[in-house]
């Protein structure tokens, strides 16, 4: 797809305390694949321009630097962050570059860039809402885009793309709405996930949902059955996992037999219980969402 | 005297810095830091043990596999389950790590280190009917650059012809990497993150048709491997021949058994023999209890050197001789580097296996070199590539090993209180998980990983880590454009997010310390 009356959306690529997970999983988008996406028009007309991304572009050290600073030019750009943000001891626990002498955290950068932004995507659970770097007892303070620009009164519109890793249809599809329909045609839920993709529950479209009503529950890993009872979060998990899957449809956590863990929710991975324990005091299906707490 | 710094060090996992001392062209010191920290083996403390693989994972995206597999063989000796793991879970472990191992060098090779040694721009002058160059010109010919430029002065080197054809390879690798990615995920579940991988198994269960796909969709990665990968490793190894003299290191090699494989039927060989490797080409086998962590420049207190079973993580940031967050790991005493060049070398050496033997000495003698230039940023790439050769040729033989409708994991089954240990020879190398219990709870968790052993800083006797001394000593043209630099340490694939997992910092010393 290309157009030659396209219009040119500059992005840049940040990373805080991540794992690149979130890198690793958009790789494998398949409709964009990640080729097209670098080099041709993600919608008819539309073009993003990566002009910094820490894991594909050319330049290293000050030259990687230069680009960032001088970023003011770049006129609406989209902002994209993976990877918590540490804010104990000003934010020194993630150091992203250093020019002239002068180290720059994540913090820093996120308040340098993010209020010129057109929109800023926080990609992942961690960006999103601190995640596993925010899990306890969260020895760095991290936290999620969301709390350092709201605790920073910076207005920029902010889409959370939390899972861990997300899938990559959530951030390319999400990008898709934006051009095609206008960021403020974009509906969000009240943890800003677009509803496109979190607006309903795992439980609600799972193929073992009909094992779940019938009462017919896996007692140990490897059985047949729904996973309820081996710790699954399911029912309570905001995502479309169960009907898009992952890596083009190969699989995915409940089709491999694994139980889900709640990766997109605010509260993974502490306020969840453990992975493969059963969620003990929520009422299923759940929904409203609430803090749950298993009991130790 | 002149001192460079780059940071970031981009296209490597994670956050790194590299401070070089260049005299006359030539680098005296060189030191080495990663910049993030999270203090993942804290937040593992109190956990139900089998949660470790969720956790462990995600201390890395681009290589959790073998997190997953090395934790819940830890958890599995804890738990008395290590000879209990029925024979298809093995091989489906194998499978998944195999599978993503060769991903993963394949993203390494082209997408990382590929701009290193090729020049997107010249497909300006492309004239074929390959889609993706012609796709990657009109990009070109319409102005757009980024992300290729703004870039440093690099020493290109291959001609026009061959350049397009490799940067058709570098947007081949970006479908293969998918595609193997897609393989994996019918036994693993998702990538990255694999949920299938637990303690006592996997959790996959196994049909006809899941095997006969996975073996079906090989065939491509296969494919690309063989025909693709290796010819232009040698290539490039060939045309950049100074890099088999660049980047030495420190030449001891350090690698862990890996791939449980069958001769008799009970799966206690391996497809990668474990060891050391000193003095170019002596192997001898490893004792773990000989690995120990040096604290002496990491900027933890002073202590004996001690087992990781038993490692301590007490920061003090205002340290002065030190400089780094990563702890030196050291075996005897002594510097090793981990890797692919480690663990090719010690099963060419160790094992003595003809296929391996032939395969390793077949490359070598197509470069027109020899085993003792594997100790250099090509010889890296080399090994890498064979690593995925001897890998992806076992990959098909181990899914027709499986047997649909059989059990794929053992019942868990957790005493109050035990130890375990887990290694597993990861795609960046030598990957270890020590852990302990108490009733019933995780009480210490400790990791080495193999960005750990490389990047580690200097140790209580001076001796400088595998990226420090595959530095020392190199020449730097151009000090703004610092390529050579960047060449070996992209060369052992940094996976800084690994290495400085493992701190545990403390809020009333940290505010001394500025990060370096």
């Amino acid at each position: 797809m290309n157009n030659k009356k396209n219009t040119v959306i500059p992005v840049i690529s940040i990373q805080g305390q991540n794992c690149t997970g979130c890198v690793t999983s958009t790789l494998c988008s398949e409709y964009p694949a990640i080729k097209n996406v670098l080099l041709q028009d993600i919608v008819p007309g539309f073009k993003l321009d990566f002009i910094f991304h820490p894991n594909i572009m050319t330049a290293s050290g000050n030259r990687a630097m230069e680009i960032l600073e001088n970023s003011s030019k770049e006129k609406g750009y989209v902002l994209i962050i993976d990877g918590a943000i540490p804010t104990n001891d000003n934010g020194i626990y993630c150091v992203t570059g250093e020019k002239d002498g002068k180290k720059y955290t994540i913090l820093e950068e996120t308040l340098k860039l993010a209020p010129d932004a057109l929109m800023v995507i926080a990609l992942g659970t961690c960006a999103a809402f601190g995640g596993i770097a925010a899990a306890n007892p969260n020895p760095t303070g991290a936290q999620g885009v969301g709390e350092i620009l709201q605790a920073n009164k910076i207005k920029t519109p902010l889409i959370n793309i939390p899972g861990c890793p997300p899938h990559p249809d959530w951030l390319f599809g999400t990008i898709e709405e934006v051009l095609l329909k206008g960021l403020e045609n974009v509906q969000l839920d009240d943890f800003k996930r677009p509803k496109t993709f979190y607006g309903q529950l795992i439980h609600e479209n799972c193929p073992n949902r009909a094992y779940f009503d019938e009462g017919k529950f896996a007692k140990k890993l490897g059985d047949e059955g729904c996973l309820y009872e081996l710790g699954c979060k399911g029912p309570i998990t905001y995502a479309d996992c169960s009907k898009r899957q992952w890596n083009s449809k190969t699989n995915w956590v409940i089709g491999c037999g694994a139980p889900c863990s709640g990766c997109t929710s605010p509260e993974y991975p502490d306020l969840l219980g453990d992975f493969y324990k059963k969620i003990i005091d929520v009422e299923v299906p759940a929904n409203k969402r609430t803090k749950r707490i298993q009991k130790k | 005297m002149k001192k460079i710094v780059i940071h970031p060090i981009t296209r490597i996992e994670g956050h790194l810095k590299v401070e070089a001392v260049v005299d006359n062209g030539e680098v005296k010191d060189a030191s080495i830091s990663g910049t993030m920290f999270r203090g993942i083996e804290i937040m593992l403390k109190g956990r139900d043990p089998r949660d470790a693989v969720m956790i462990t994972q995600r201390i890395c995206g681009v290589c959790p596999e073998p997190h997953a597999i090395a934790s819940v063989s830890a958890v599995e000796e804890y738990a008395g389950l290590k000879d209990k793991i029925p024979v298809n879970g093995i091989l489906l472990r194998n499978l998944i790590l195999g599978t993503r191992s060769i991903a993963d060098h394949i993203l390494h090779f082209y997408i990382l280190s590929g701009l290193d040694y090729i020049d997107p721009a010249q497909v300006m002058e492309y004239n074929g009917a390959n889609q993706d160059l012609n796709t990657l010109k009109y990009f070109l010919q319409q102005g757009y650059s980024r992300p290729f430029l703004p870039r440093d002065e690099i020493d290109y080197r291959f001609d026009t012809k061959t350049t397009n054809m490799v940067v058709g390879h570098y947007i081949k690798a970006m479908d293969i990497y998918r595609k193997a990615q897609q393989a994996a995920t019918l036994f693993g579940g998702k990538w990255p993150h694999d949920a299938a991988i637990v303690a006592g198994g996997v959790s996959q269960r196994l049909t006809a048709d899941r095997i006969t796909e996975f073996i079906w969709r090989l065939e491509e990665i296969a494919d690309f491997v063989k025909n693709y990968y290796l010819p232009d490793v040698i290539a490039v190894a060939k045309t950049y021949n100074d890099y088999l003299e660049i980047g030495k290191g420190c030449r001891n090699l350090l690698a862990y058994d890996s791939y449980q494989t069958s001769s008799n039927g009970n799966y206690n060989d391996h497809l990668f023999k474990g060891g050391l490797v000193n003095n170019i080409d002596k192997y001898s086998k490893i004792n773990i209890d000989n690995i120990t962590e040096d604290l002496t420049h990491s900027w933890y207190q002073d202590s004996e050197p001690l087992y990781p079973g038993e490692g301590k993580t007490e920061p003090t940031a205002d340290k002065k001789e030190a400089y780094s967050w990563v702890k030196s790991p050291r075996y005897d005493g002594m510097v090793y580097e981990v890797g692919p060049l480690a663990s090719v070398l010690a099963t060419y050496l160790g094992k003595k296996d003809p296929y391996i033997k032939n395969m390793v000495e077949s490359s070598l003698s197509e470069i027109g070199t020899n085993i003792s230039n594997m100790y250099s940023v090509a010889g890296r790439h080399l090994a890498r590539v064979l690593s995925a050769n001897i890998i992806v040729d076992k990959l098909s033989g181990w899914a027709q090993e499986l047997k649909a409708e059989e059990p794929t994991v053992v019942e868990y089954d957790s005493p109050a209180d035990g130890k375990g240990i887990g290694l597993c020879a990861a795609p960046r190398g030598a990957l270890g998980h020590w852990l302990n219990v108490e009733n019933g709870r995780i009480s210490n968790y400790q990791v080495i990983t193999p960005t750990s052993w490389n990047a580690s800083p200097k140790d209580k006797d001076g001796q400088p880590g595998p990226y420090e001394q595959a530095l020392i000593g190199i020449k730097v043209k151009e000090s703004q454009s610092p390529v050579e630099i960047l060449r070996v340490i992209r060369s052992f694939d940094p996976c800084t997010a690994c290495a400085v997992h493992l701190v545990t910092p403390k809020k009333n010393l940290i505010g001394k310390y500025k990060v370096v």
